[in-house]
């Protein structure tokens, strides 16, 4: 999944080929496949959007209004607020070193970068209830100073930013490995700090790779549902995201409660997918304009060798 | 020990300190507690924990249909791939775009939408009870939330090889007397079939440790059809932090085994593209 904007850039279009598929296979194939991807996502997704309105509009503004589920909204915007920007500053970090040196040690580091997505969301949970929960490691000096982690806000944070923490990291490595570091050789040989480089040329630089990882991690981090659900201990109106809010709802055999939920984190899903698309236009037709100035550039092998011929 | 380093630019120091730092402190920090606690157990306790008929009963349900969820996702997969790149319909790329949904929707909201689908009154799950054909709240339910989850993966790794195919080949392949599907099967399939074990592999790998999407479609019920997650939460919520370990262990080396296979795949892929 690592690269998604560049390696979709590369080449979005399409060669004619003198070989093909007859027109019976070709819309065979199509139908089949979107088929396929009709039952598994089209379907859940008019779903979510059909039940949530099932009953009208004023049921559904009730629900997304309910005292519950405002509390829940509040609490997955501050979790966002605050894992997002940490695992940006580390993404890029973390980018910077992977995209940019050459040293002992650095595939082991991209492996356990990319841990996380390898590790079930419960489990995510579980390690930190066994570090911070009441019979934990740190348990009982915790409960000492009467600080709590788990089953609180700290411990949804921790969870929820251990998961959505490779996202960022992952998008910008590809990125920032795909560009190369020749702009930034060049500022330095003309004088720039790092800071400068990192600023002015390398950012600018990773400017849409950066936007959607980070959309990414902040849809990630609002939605992610079996970490949290692990150290929330779905104290109603104080520990429940939204995911949470959305399965008390569905258990309570409130379906337009929890589908309106739902349609809220549906529609950043859709928002995402659109910067998504946005990132890789820009990205492809930046490089579509980089080639052709380059075309333009070039000076052909045959002129060169009549120039060297006309020198005296 | 000093660190060889290969580049000129600033910040090597800063940056290295401050990743390895953050990624001890998140990540290598919690997972090596609970690698302790794991191993703190004692063998015998360990083992029978992880092997009581219940614990076996949900690593079958989970790797079955992890596995049944990744081969559907793996034929499918590259037809989707295909379709995206070698043809124009209208909404091609809405589609290409939706394809990435499975990753950006919470997993609870993708559960609670397909279990309303494909419950007995759903508009899906009605045409199949019809049939005969029960999906919600049975194993064929937790294989259907595990293949939501896993349309990105192949999609996603074959995409980027079949855009890269050259189109000679499969010319050169025609003049030389092959048909469509002796062209597909003997020049266009192994150049793909790297990409799309690679996607198989992350699919399964994504699938085993899957929560969210399939506590609502399974239903839950303890032999039948409880995934290996579900008895983690459930034996947290019984305060037995042992088992949970223990279990959780188990499903660690597991992904730990895929991700180890995913790389070794990654490599073939490469090679195979150079």
């Amino acid at each position: 999944m690592s690269g998604i904007v560049t390696q979709r850039a590369k080449s979005a279009q399409r060669r004619d080929t003198q070989v093909g598929e007859s027109m019976l296979v070709r819309v065979l194939l199509i139908t089949v496949a979107l088929g396929f991807l009709g039952l598994f996502l089209i379907a859940p997704i008019a779903t979510i959007f059909s039940a949530a309105f099932s009953k009208g509009v004023e049921p559904y503004w009730t629900a997304l209004t309910q005292d519950d589920t405002v509390s829940a909204i509040w609490l997955t915007l501050l979790t966002a607020g605050i894992s997002v920007p940490l695992n940006v500053v580390f993404g890029i970090a973390a980018a910077w070193l992977i995209s940019k040196y050459d040293f002992w040690g650095k595939s082991i580091l991209v492996t356990v970068v990319d841990l996380p997505f390898s590790v079930s969301p419960v489990i995510s949970g579980l390690i930190f209830v066994l570090l911070f929960g009441a019979r934990g490691w740190f348990g009982p000096l915790l409960s000492d100073h009467d600080i709590k982690i788990i089953f609180a806000v700290p411990g949804i944070v921790m969870a929820t930013t251990f998961v959505t923490f490779p996202l960022v990291a992952r998008e910008l490595i590809a990125v920032m490995q795909a560009q190369g570091s020749d702009e930034e050789e060049a500022a330095l040989t003309l004088g720039a700090s790092g800071l400068q480089i990192l600023l002015r040329i390398t950012l600018p630089k990773v400017r849409w790779g950066l936007l959607y990882g980070v959309i990414l991690c902040n849809a990630r981090a609002m939605g992610e549902f079996g970490a949290v659900s692990v150290v929330s201990g779905h104290i109603r109106g104080l520990t429940n995201t939204l995911p949470l809010q959305v399965e008390i709802l569905y258990n309570e055999y409130n379906f337009v409660g929890a589908f309106a939920v739902s349609s809220l984190l549906c529609a950043l899903a859709l928002v995402t997918l659109c910067v998504k698309k946005v990132a890789e236009w820009s990205v492809s037709s930046r490089q579509a304009k980089r080639d052709a100035s380059a075309r333009a550039l070039a000076v052909p092998a045959s002129a060169t060798v009549n120039l060297q011929g006309m020198i005296p | 020990m000093r660190l060889k380093t290969r580049g000129v630019l600033p910040g090597f120091g800063l940056s290295l300190g401050y990743t390895v730092f953050y990624v001890g402190l998140l990540v290598l920090l919690p997972l090596s507690a609970m690698i302790i606690k794991a191993s703190s157990l004692g063998p015998s306790e360990f083992w029978s924990k992880v092997t009581d008929d219940r614990a076996l009963a949900a690593y079958k349900l989970s790797f079955g249909s992890a596995f049944a969820g990744s081969l559907l996702n793996a034929v499918f997969g590259v037809l989707v791939a295909w379709v995206l790149v070698r043809y124009r319909f209208p909404g091609r790329s809405i589609v290409d775009a939706l394809v990435d949904l499975p990753f950006a929707l919470p997993t609870a909201v993708a559960g609670i939408a397909l279990t309303t689908v494909y419950a007995e009154h759903g508009i899906i799950g009605e045409q199949l009870a019809k049939i005969g054909v029960k999906v919600a709240f049975t194993p064929l339910g937790v294989t259907m939330a595990l293949t939501f989850i896993g349309i990105p993966f192949v999609v996603r790794t074959v995409q980027p090889v079949l855009e890269e195919i050259d189109p000679d080949v499969e010319e050169a392949a025609a003049v030389l007397g092959a048909s469509r599907f002796q062209t597909f099967r003997r020049v266009i399939f192994p150049a793909l079939l790297p990409a799309t074990l690679t996607g198989f592999a992350l699919a399964f790998a994504r699938s085993l440790g899957e929560y969210g999407s399939v506590v609502f479609i399974s239903g839950n019920m303890p032999m039948r059809t409880e995934i290996t997650p579900l008895l983690i939460v459930t034996k947290l919520e019984q305060y037995d932090y042992a088992g949970a370990t223990a279990i959780a262990a188990v499903m660690l080396m597991a992904s730990f085994g895929m991700l180890l296979l995913v790389n070794l795949l990654e490599r073939w892929a490469r090679r195979a593209e150079a």
